[in-house]
């Protein structure tokens, strides 16, 4: 990482410990992205540990039906079905972090492959590739992943191929922005001298140095992935062989008169989880675009 | 000034045309995409058909032609207004969806007058209470909003306002045998369209308010406001009259961006609420199975994106005139 594309940023080349002190230093700063870091890490030692937890399939019948929580082994309440409310959130962790993460990492992949070829290229195929962005700005996204789901039936993959498809645009609009400044920077133009082939210089030059703002929208777009899959879910979308939280609050929401503990737990706990995603997306920020954050104070 | 007005809008609405067009492509995709045709639909229901009378099927609806073809003829259906048979209801599409246009678009235009009207007020409100208690809590009620899922926030309404307060109906949008007119009637809709578009207005409003917060925070460094302030006008004259025209520009513009996103909620909230608009009727053709119905409102939907983009671009222009009409 010594190369000449350092050059524009290296005063003195700290070293890789030092800058994830820096990073660290700025990040603990935000007393709410250290809360919500909190949260997250809890969210995530729930789905680890959903398994020794609950061993039992959540959606195995547990015990009486709507059992209030704090009664009998239920610490959160059963369901009309007397499936343990506390078990099913635990492996809906899981889900919706698994769901999450993945249509996210999806999402940034093709989001970086149409805005980089967009901004580094420009001419026709900006002309084209953001054309096509804005016909999927234009479709009303939640129902075109309704769509999706319905149409190539309901299973994880399904769902992080339909949240993916969704959610790419915005990324690739910002990938395109970026690429477009960095296009006729003199590290980059040299690289083109050199005579290096187009993909390494978009991969291997142009990217790092927009890595920022990409980790910080991929953060947010965690959080929404979260709360697209729990939509669907609760329309009945979701995989049916797995748990999760949008399903519980879907098959509650019936007996809300009855049992309101059955809707509000797992509705709780995905407030929460994308609450805290939000929140640590929001210290990506400060920690990692420390001039931004001085600019706008 | 009114020609060129006129061209801008003509040249808007020539350039949504493409997209139009990418739309109804991508909806007959997704058609080819699922497993099944309408011939294997009918076959399903008649019970028992030949092979031989199921390709005589395909030849009379033109499913046994090249894929461009197929694409070719369903694009002309759907330009005069054929968006194909909807086989649960027994009905063309075009009409059982127009005939559910009407309560979403109450729904959606009470939930944009809430969202920008209460969400600009809390945004000045905080913006000029600037750092303290008013900001705070206001900040805080944003990222709760934009962190709890529509359908959660719907359920928790109906909890506390129908179940235990007994304010508000817990679902539709009139009642039913009650057979109000007049006045009475809208104030019957009005009492059941609170909770549906407050829950929808809810992540919308917290979107505005830091909008107008940011916007009205940037508004106050510019010129223009030295300048008032060197004539000497009040405070309270320069906020009202000359700083918050000028911030809500932006939130306009966002609250046109966001319809598609509405709709999409429209969808989750009239399921909880029993709203009988497009979004139920997407819920209940999604049980139902029935994809040409679905296609059917994802199409008008799209077409809805559009129309209210064209509008608050044509708005636009008017709410700021320094804005070239290219």
């Amino acid at each position: 990482m010594t190369d000449l594309s350092e050059a524009p940023h290296g005063q003195g080349a700290p070293t890789t410990r030092g800058r994830a002190a820096d990073f660290w230093r700025r990040y603990v700063r935000n007393r709410s992205a250290v809360a919500g870091l909190v949260i997250l890490l809890t969210v995530i030692a729930m789905a680890a540990l959903a398994p020794l937890l609950y061993p039992a399939d959540p959606f195995s019948l547990a015990g009486r039906p709507m059992s209030p929580p704090m009664t009998g082994q239920f610490l959160l309440g059963s369901d009309t079905l007397g499936r343990d409310i506390a078990a099913g959130m635990a492996h809906g962790a899981r889900t919706s972090l698994l769901i999450g993460v993945v249509a996210t990492l999806v999402a940034v992949g093709l989001g970086v492959l149409m805005g980089g070829l967009a901004g580094y290229y420009g001419g026709w195929i900006d002309d084209v590739l953001m054309r096509l962005t804005e016909v999927f700005q234009t479709i009303p996204s939640f129902i075109f992943a309704i769509l999706l789901v319905a149409v190539l039936t309901p299973s994880i993959v399904n769902i992080i191929i339909a949240i993916a498809v969704v959610s790419w645009p915005a990324l690739a609009r910002l990938v395109r922005g970026e690429f477009l400044s960095m296009r006729n920077r003199e590290f980059v133009q040299a690289n083109v001298v050199m005579g290096m082939a187009d993909w390494r210089i978009i991969l291997v030059q142009i990217l790092p140095n927009c890595l920022s703002p990409i980790i910080v929208a991929a953060s947010l777009l965690v959080a929404t992935a979260i709360l697209i899959e729990s939509g669907l879910s609760f329309l009945g979308l979701g995989d049916p062989n797995v748990m999760s939280w949008g399903f519980q609050v879907g098959a509650g929401r019936t007996v809300l008169r009855r049992a309101w503990w059955i809707v509000t737990f797992p509705g709780l706990a995905i407030m929460l989880t994308v609450l805290a995603i939000n929140l640590v997306g929001e210290g990506l920020n400060d920690a990692l675009n420390p001039r931004l954050r001085e600019r706008a104070s | 000034m009114l020609g060129a007005r006129l061209a801008f809008i003509l040249r808007r609405t020539l350039q949504a045309i493409p997209i139009l067009l990418a739309i109804v492509v991508i909806n007959f995709l997704l058609l080819k995409l699922a497993p099944g045709d309408a011939v294997d639909v009918l076959a399903g229901e008649a019970g028992s058909a030949t092979p031989e009378y199921m390709a005589e099927l395909r030849a009379k609806f033109g499913l046994d032609q090249p894929l461009p073809v197929q694409l070719f003829n369903y694009m002309a259906k759907v330009a005069v207004g054929d968006f194909g048979w909807s086989f649960r209801h027994e009905m063309p599409v075009a009409e059982l969806v127009l005939q559910r246009l009407g309560p979403t678009l109450i729904l959606m235009g009470a939930t944009i007058v809430t969202a920008v009207g209460v969400g600009s007020l809390l945004g000045l409100l905080a913006a000029t209470g600037l750092n303290t208690w008013r900001d705070t809590l206001i900040s805080v009620l944003a990222l709760v909003s934009y962190a709890t899922p529509l359908f959660w926030v719907g359920l928790m309404l109906i909890l506390v306002f129908s179940v235990n307060l007994g304010w508000f109906p817990t679902s539709g949008m009139e009642t039913i045998a009650a057979f109000h007119t007049g006045w009475d009637r809208v104030w019957d809709i009005l009492h059941h369209l609170v909770l549906p578009a407050t829950t929808l207005s809810l992540f919308y409003l917290a979107l505005y308010a830091r909008l107008m917060r940011a916007s009205m925070l940037e508004q106050s460094g510019m010129d223009y406001v030295t300048t008032a302030r060197a004539k000497g006008l009040s405070d309270r004259r320069i906020v009202y009259r000359h700083v918050l025209r000028n911030a809500l520009l932006p939130v306009v513009t966002m609250a046109g961006v966001q319809v598609s996103s509405l709709i999409g909620g429209s969808v989750i909230v009239e399921t909880v609420f029993g709203w009988p608009g497009l979004g139920q009727l997407a819920f209940e053709s999604l049980f139902a199975r029935d994809l040409n119905l679905l296609l059917g409102i994802f199409l008008l939907s799209a077409v809805l994106v559009l129309v209210v983009n064209l509008a608050v671009d044509i708005l636009y222009t008017v709410l700021d005139p320094r804005i070239e009409l290219r």
